[in-house]
């Protein structure tokens, strides 16, 4: 075939000098190289990190678990001190110019003075009466986790003056601080349930998956059965069975077992099939014949291929026992004082009448919403994440 | 079809049986029962006359048999002290704290608490399916990202927190109390139209309270669901021919992605009537949950047994609709195989 000049396929074209190798399609960029020998932990950090607002949403939850160790030198006050010229006293806005003149935050003191009409007392803010706000300060004293005596504060009240950054309760307890000490027993009350859950669950899904059969059959039914049930009047129940006269700590304990005994049935279930399709993988195969025992099979070559997907579940079921606890502790069939959680602290907003007179009662819900917020965004991430090589 | 039925239904003796023996375990948890805390608190008082009524009361209720044989003649499988009296044979039990048979104590509670679960489970339908199906056909649209919004925080925000201010808001700025089933002014009243249009408006913000969770999470299953048919090529064939886009959505995608939303509506209902339980705690609404908050506290047994199983067999109920709507939809649960969720 000859081609005439002109034609449009008649032009120089390029050829590249350097040898052919043969192999090109399958050398690694120095990128992929990365991607294929990183663990899988590391390529679970990295798809997690693309997901913005579960990062955010992680940080803002090490912040509030920041309270959970170190309430006492957080809060003001301790959770149960009481000011008895300050019931139901409104929360003191921080100021930092007084009459024009920058003069650091500080509150303005309170004024007491009966209302005869409703008969109660009214707080007026005294504009004379500058309290400027302490930092790395000694205030009251306190037992730091019930053992060590201290007084050492972040930040405390002017001497002789108040901080109620949150109002007082209708005993003169500083709502501020009992939120901060709440964390403590509220955000620690979903890790110890969903403990519990996880093990509960591992067992029966573990039992369920692997060994199949009757054993199979008879979990699905109680699984099944179990997850009918409605959640929180059980949770109401067993927990008016815990006796009257247990200390606050073994109410806590009590209260995280009621709160993992119902929460297991979704996690097993997750477990089994996993394990069902897992455990006809080659490798698991391979073990059995080599002797393995059914334990080490399953700890030891099945488990470490969805231990991910049980925490990005075991995380979305977080703050379903941190609401739970809340509304137990809420109806009083929960936590009570001394001990302070959240869902206590709500307690006194039983009365809406009340709540109407001192809206600052309604404190806890931010925290709790803005927490379950998090936890649940924190977990879609982690789920995304859980499977990183899809 | 009716053999179906038949066996979903037969199927659940076995789970109820379970079901109650879980019950009456949970009742019998906390020491001792009603009347004998009463004995000892009259013994310790050194009153001694009135314990001969309350130990022939004893024996009366059966609470001096052993376990097993207390549950039998709960449930009425075995003769108590007059015959087989029990809840199988209507007799729902003795209410000890109001001093009333139990059917006497709730019976005014029930029909308000199924009409609220309904109205709940109606109330997720009817929201979340045009929002997930506009989210998904119009999906990124401004209106997506609204919903989406919306969903997540509905999703997160729990819903007693959800009752409790909407309460305090109603409250300050409307200076009117939502709680409560009707107007005041209606209570004790003769029924009429004003009375239950009173009702009407009082079970909105209940029904909203309760059923926003579940009608955010059904958004994004529907949503999820139909964007996966959507982009299958039985659609681009569908849409090659020159079919509209309205007729294609609903012949096609829209049937395959109802199947799992029926599906889930089953899931949902233990959490809602949890939910329901609690809300109507905060809202002060006649259901029974009041009743169960009440008779925990004071260890009414046999009025908290009653209505946790109550509860528990509304629930029941309610996944055996969903059941039977889905083996309606969908023939190939009818005929023994599984739905592909």
């Amino acid at each position: 075939m000859t081609v005439k000049g002109g034609d449009p396929l008649d032009r120089d074209h390029y050829v590249n000098p350097e040898p052919f190798n043969p192999t090109a399609a399958e050398t690694l960029s120095p990128e992929q190289e990365r991607y294929y020998q990183a663990s899988q932990w590391k390529i679970m950090w990295w798809k997690f990190r693309r997901h913005k607002l579960a990062v955010w949403s992680g940080a803002i939850l090490i912040l509030f678990y920041l309270a959970v160790p170190f309430a006492e030198l957080i809060a003001p006050y301790t959770a149960n001190e009481r000011s008895n010229d300050h019931l139901y006293s409104p929360p003191q806005a921080v100021h930092f110019f007084h009459e024009g003149r920058f003069a650091g935050p500080f509150v303005y003191g309170l004024e007491a003075s009966v209302d005869l009409e409703t008969v109660r007392w009214v707080f007026t803010e005294d504009r004379t009466d500058v309290q400027p706000i302490r930092f790395f300060c000694f205030g009251s004293q306190y037992k730091f986790w019930g053992l060590i005596d201290g007084s050492f504060r972040l930040f405390c009240p002017a001497e002789g003056g108040t901080l109620f950054l949150l109002g007082t309760d209708r005993l003169g307890r500083d709502v501020f601080s009992g939120l901060v000490y709440g964390a403590r027993l509220s955000l620690t009350v979903g890790l110890v349930g969903v403990t519990i859950s996880i093990v509960l669950g591992l067992f029966f899904g573990g039992i369920a998956g692997f060994f199949g059969g009757i054993i199979d059959s008879l979990v699905q039914r109680v699984i099944e059965i179990l997850r009918s049930l409605p959640e929180l009047p059980l949770w109401m129940a067993l927990s008016a069975a815990l006796p009257v006269t247990w200390s606050p700590v073994w109410i806590y304990l009590g209260i995280t077992v009621i709160l993992g005994l119902l929460d297991w049935p979704g996690l097993a279930r997750a477990v089994r099939s996993k394990l069902l399709a897992l455990r006809e993988e080659e490798y698991a195969r391979a073990a059995t014949l080599m002797g393995a025992t059914p334990s080490r099979v399953i700890r030891k070559h099945l488990l470490p291929g969805f231990t991910s997907h049980i925490i990005a579940s075991a995380s979305l079921s977080i703050p379903a026992m941190i609401l739970g606890e809340t509304a137990l502790s809420y109806l009083n069939l929960g936590l009570r004082r001394p001990a302070v959680s959240w869902g206590v602290l709500l307690n006194e907003a039983q009365d809406i009448s009340v709540v109407v007179v001192y809206p600052w009662l309604m404190a806890p819900v931010v925290p709790i919403i803005i927490v379950v917020l998090a936890f649940n965004f924190l977990g879609d991430g982690l789920r995304d994440a859980a499977d990183p090589y899809k | 079809m009716a053999f179906y039925v038949l066996r979903r239904i037969l199927t659940m003796i076995p789970t109820l049986l379970v079901i109650s023996l879980l019950t009456f375990i949970i009742i019998e948890l906390p020491a001792g029962d009603y009347i004998s805390n009463q004995i000892a608190a009259l013994r310790a008082a050194g009153e001694s006359a009135s314990i001969a009524k309350l130990e022939f009361m004893r024996s009366e209720f059966a609470l001096d048999r052993p376990f097993l044989e207390r549950y039998l003649i709960w449930i009425g499988f075995w003769p108590g002290p007059h015959g087989f009296d029990g809840l199988i044979q209507g007799n729902w039990g003795w209410s000890f704290e109001y001093d009333k048979p139990v059917a006497e104590v709730v019976g005014p509670t029930l029909p308000l608490t199924i009409v609220l679960n309904t109205a709940t489970i109606l109330f997720v339908y009817v929201v979340s399916f045009p929002i997930g199906i506009y989210s998904a056909t119009r999906q990124y649209s401004w209106g997506d990202y609204g919903f989406t919004l919306v969903g997540y925080i509905g999703l997160a925000t729990p819903n007693f927190l959800l009752g409790l201010i909407l309460l305090y808001f109603s409250n300050r700025w409307f200076g009117l109390s939502i709680g409560g089933l009707m107007d005041p002014q209606y209570i004790g009243e003769p029924w009429s139209v004003a009375k239950a249009l009173s009702i009407l408006a009082h079970l909105i913000v209940p029904t909203i309270v309760i059923g926003t969770a579940g009608t955010a999470a059904m958004i994004r299953r529907l949503r999820a669901n139909l964007l996966d048919e959507l982009h299958k090529q039985y659609v681009t064939t569908a849409r090659a021919k020159g079919m509209r886009e309205a007729r294609l959505l609903l012949k096609y995608p829209l049937r395959m992605a109802l199947n799992p939303f029926i599906a889930d509506i089953g899931n949902l209902i233990p959490s809602l009537v949890s939910g329901s339980v609690i809300v109507s705690v905060v809202l002060n609404l006649p259901t029974v949950g009041p009743v169960l908050l009440n008779a925990l506290q004071s260890q009414d047994q046999f009025l908290s047994g009653f209505v946790l199983l109550f509860v528990a067999i509304l629930t029941l109920f309610g996944m055996l609709v969903s059941d039977l709507l889905l083996a309606v939809l969908d023939p190939r649960i009818r005929l023994g195989g599984k739905a592909p969720s």
